[in-house]
């Protein structure tokens, strides 16, 4: 089969791959008739997620057709259309009985700070993702859905992870009627973060990012007031400044590992990876949010320390509330949103690519280019 | 403008952002946030699980893991498993050190820099070796407006993202100096080898 494959920071081509075979008895085989590329993607295609190892296929955005299934799958058959959340998890352990299915204990031996995702390095289940002709889905009876027939399959490839990420992000914040909340990433992660900061109540919503095409879909498409902090010589300030020097109530970090903003901190964490990622966005969010306020972390961060103005956050009787998106949790309520017209996830999508010219997406998606947004992967069997 | 007890002046009212914005407050429940609590009290019939703990996969090759499990778990990827020198590095980083240690994830780094390196050298001998020209993507700058995209615009990346062409060729740089540099040696001593037989 075809599959993007790995070969070295910045370096990713399609080659000639064995097709996954079912390893476990409740593995499914997928093949896949889209995939997404996803922020963090970058984290390994820039070589910044520890363990991360040649020939491994990136995805873990996917929805396909169900092509073979393993001797104990009860849920799937072979035909069924299905979305796929990018937690693989075993549905039965001491974390996903109360809910936390990225926090799965059973499906990772590599680290047991992460859970399992297709396609994520080594450091999260040495998984191949989907951005492939086919991909071994295992734990078949417990991640993936069958998409509703009124869904459509672009929607249904964001409800994989941005946007339950995006929901997932806006309910840790807790918000309240009125608070003011900022979103710092204007990417689909905070996009759709700061769209579902309305459903919770939000009073006001500020997106931060220094990509004004982005900002741009930040005031359409998410309703959201924009600062471009290049225009500033510090943003916490015009945080401050635009709450009447209280801080904002609630702050999400939708920006993760790769932060700009801070020459150093980029260049010490993206660069030279002695950091687990560049904390600008965090170390602001934690200064722009007022005193007992609470701060939204679902930028994701490499396992490496990074230099996080922590004092800050203690003083300040800060909240930080954190986790990779346990997807499938928000799936009921996204759908029955969907149904109301209060999202339509496939609006961020700006670019569709053949699997075939994959490279030319992540350097795409990567340096920004051509006002991409989300771009997504079809293969050519599709 | 004193700092008094007032909560934030400056926001619309609920009733004008319920209209201007579709779904405003459909969530303004925390019991209607499928994310509140945080932990939730569910059975492994609830989450689709048929089993108490998921069937074991066979471990065909021997699979490292993190000394902070009690045991293997019962499944995993397996994608690429260690081979060569990067795979002695990290077999090394996970059989002596927790994921608590520095040392742990600095030598996981490692292993992936040498990884790239010995992928590198052995597609030179195989029948697609690796192009840092098509595999960066770089050719579709023209297509996607990297010029247009990147100037003029205010972006803040564009300040480091010089780096990226230097971290790219860095490997081929030094392997060429490293290739040529043998080369020299080997002419050397080939040639002191000539004089003291002469
Ligand atoms: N927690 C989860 O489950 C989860 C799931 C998906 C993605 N993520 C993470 O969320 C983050 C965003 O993902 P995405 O797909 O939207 O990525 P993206 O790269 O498209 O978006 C990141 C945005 O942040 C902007 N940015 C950079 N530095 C900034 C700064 N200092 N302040 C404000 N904005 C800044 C960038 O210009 C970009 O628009 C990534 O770190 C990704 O790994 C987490
Ligand atoms: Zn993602
Ligand atoms: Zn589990």
């Amino acid at each position: 089969m075809r599959a993007m494959v790995y070969r070295g920071p910045y370096k990713v081509r399609v080659e000639e791959k064995d097709r996954p075979r079912i390893e476990h008895p409740n593995d499914a085989i997928v093949r896949v008739t889209a995939a997404a590329i996803c922020g963090s993607d970058l984290h390994l295609y820039h070589g910044m997620i520890p363990d991360t190892r040649v020939g491994m296929t990136f995805g873990h955005e996917f929805v396909g057709e169900v092509v073979e299934v393993g001797p104990s799958v009860e849920r799937l058959k072979v035909g069924d259309r299905v979305m796929v959340p990018f937690n693989i998890y075993c549905g039965s352990c001491y974390f996903c009985v109360r809910g936390l299915f990225s926090n799965c204990h059973n499906v990772n031996p590599n680290a047991t700070a992460v859970g399992g995702i297709y396609g994520y390095s080594h450091t999260s289940g040495g998984y191949d993702g989907g951005q492939a002709e086919y991909v071994r889905v295992p734990l078949a009876d417990v991640g993936p859905s069958v998409i509703p027939d009124w869904l459509d399959e672009r929607d249904a490839v964001l409800l994989t992870d941005a946007l339950p990420t995006g929901y997932f992000g806006a309910q840790l914040g807790d918000i309240a009627e009125g608070d003011t909340v900022v979103v710092f990433g204007a990417g689909p992660v905070g996009l759709f973060a700061a769209r579902s900061a309305w459903l919770m109540g939000a009073g006001r919503v500020i997106v931060v990012d220094h990509l004004e095409y982005r900002l741009e879909k930040a005031r359409d498409f998410a309703h959201a007031e924009t600062v471009n902090f290049t225009e500033l010589d510090d943003v916490v300030v015009e945080m401050k400044r635009t709450t009447d020097w209280l801080g904002a109530d609630v702050v999400i970090d939708a920006v993760g590992a790769e932060a700009d903003g801070n020459f150093l901190q980029h260049v010490t964490s993206a660069k030279f990876k002695l950091q687990g990622g560049s904390p600008v966005a965090l170390n602001w969010a934690i200064d722009s949010v007022r005193k007992g306020g609470t701060v939204s972390v679902v930028g994701a961060y490499g396992p490496i320390f990074s230099a996080v103005k922590f004092g800050d956050a203690m003083n300040k009787g800060l909240t930080i509330r954190t986790n990779q998106c346990p997807v499938k949790r928000q799936w009921p309520r996204l759908l029955e949103h969907i149904r109301a017209g209060y999202f339509k996830p496939s609006d961020i999508i700006t670019h569709e690519i053949p699997l075939e010219h994959i490279t030319e997406g992540y350097h795409m998606f990567s340096a920004k280019l051509d006002n991409c947004i989300k771009p997504i992967v079809v293969p050519s069997a599709a | 403008m004193p700092y008094n007890a007032e909560p934030h002046l400056r926001r619309p009212s609920s009733e004008a952002l319920r209209e201007r914005i579709p779904g405003w407050g459909a969530d303004l429940d925390p019991a209607d946030r499928p994310s509140v609590p945080r932990e939730l009290n569910l059975t492994p019939e609830d989450n689709g699980a048929h089993w108490d703990v998921p069937e074991r996969q066979p471990e065909l090759e021997p699979r490292e893991r993190s000394i902070e499990h009690g045991m293997l778990p019962p499944v995993f990827g397996t994608v690429a498993p260690l081979r060569g020198l990067s795979g002695a590095i990290r077999r090394y980083a996970y059989e002596n050190y927790s994921e608590a240690r520095a040392a742990h994830w600095l030598l996981l780094v490692l292993g992936d820099r040498v990884d790239a390196g010995e992928q590198h050298l052995r597609s030179l001998a195989s029948t697609r070796p690796d192009n840092p020209i098509t595999q960066t993507g770089v050719l579709s700058e023209g297509r996607r407006h990297g010029v247009a995209s990147r100037f003029g615009v205010g972006r803040a990346d564009t300040a480091h993202q010089w780096m990226d062409p230097v971290i790219v060729a860095a490997p081929w740089v030094v392997t060429a100096i490293g290739i040529g540099l043998l080369v020299r040696g080997a002419r050397r001593t080939a040639s002191s080898e000539r004089v003291q037989t002469e």
